[in-house]
């Protein structure tokens, strides 16, 4: 069994804002990250996937497919949006980091080769603060 | 030989923004400043060094009072542009096009007029980790 890892960038604005709540209530439980016009972040994401080494190649996977289906099923649909308003697969959901790690394992985990397990998904929101899904 | 030191503070700020010339068609827009002119904006980590230059006070050894500097850069910058829409919660980008060139600019501006005009001042800011700016230069 090998973990190979693939770390792929996105920049996206988004709010941290429950729709049921009052703006008061939004601004006392997220604080700046309520702010209504948005804020932003360079995201880092790294995914993980495990499985055998295959003989005749040597690899876990192809990394340029792994590269090709973050950018088809990720990248491409965050990269320069706004979480909240332009993603489909975020849709009626709160655009927290832990929420942004779970919609993008389900993003890519039914597209992996059959022999290729999912194992995790880290996003960093800043440097200093990241999410890790299992998918457990 | 000058007695000269540079001395750098660290600070960083998110915010949210797009590129747009109002002036311009959306074609033009979309031409010249491509996924960066998303109408429902993008953002960054963005990552501020402040730089300044000048001789150890000797009284102090020190060519600024970092906890000043620290102060400054949060009182004049960090809470004007932290978790803010440059483009629709900041006065300075209202008419100004948010790049990040525009950005360490106004920051430069900003601290200049709060900095002894006897220190010399740099400011670097960084988009992203590959994208980054100096004024002046």
């Amino acid at each position: 069994m090998v973990h190979l890892t693939r770390l792929a960038h996105f920049n996206a604005a988004h709010k941290l804002y429950n729709p049921n709540w009052s703006k008061e209530k939004n601004e006392e439980v997220f604080g700046v990250c309520a702010n209504e016009n948005w804020h932003g972040h360079n995201f880092d994401l790294y995914v993980t996937v495990k499985g055998e080494v295959d003989a005749d190649t040597g690899f876990l996977m192809d990394v340029k497919k792994l590269k090709a289906l973050i950018k088809e099923h990720v990248t491409d649909k965050v990269d320069h949006k706004n979480l909240n308003l332009d993603v489909e697969f975020l849709r009626g959901k709160l655009c927290s980091t832990e929420n942004l790690a779970m919609g993008i394992w389900s993003q890519l985990a039914p597209h992996l080769p059959p022999n290729v397990q999912l194992h995790c998904i880290k996003l960093y929101e800043t440097a200093r603060i990241y999410v890790e899904y299992f998918g457990d | 030989m000058s007695n000269k030191v540079a001395v750098y503070r660290k600070e960083h700020f998110n915010a949210a923004h797009r590129l747009h010339n109002p002036e311009w068609t959306e074609q033009v827009n979309d031409q010249v400043f491509g996924k960066c002119n998303n109408p429902n904006y993008h953002g960054h980590n963005y990552e501020l060094i402040v730089k300044v230059v000048g001789e150890p006070d000797p009284r102090t050894g020190y060519v600024m009072d970092m906890k000043l500097l620290s102060d400054l850069i949060k009182e004049y910058i960090l809470d004007r542009f932290d978790h803010k829409n440059l483009n629709l919660d900041t006065a300075e980008f209202r008419l100004l096009n948010p790049t990040a060139e525009n950005i360490a600019v106004v920051i430069y501006r900003i601290l200049r007029e709060q900095i002894d005009t006897r220190l010399d001042l740099q400011v670097r800011l960084y988009e992203t980790e590959r994208n980054f700016v100096e004024y002046p230069v």
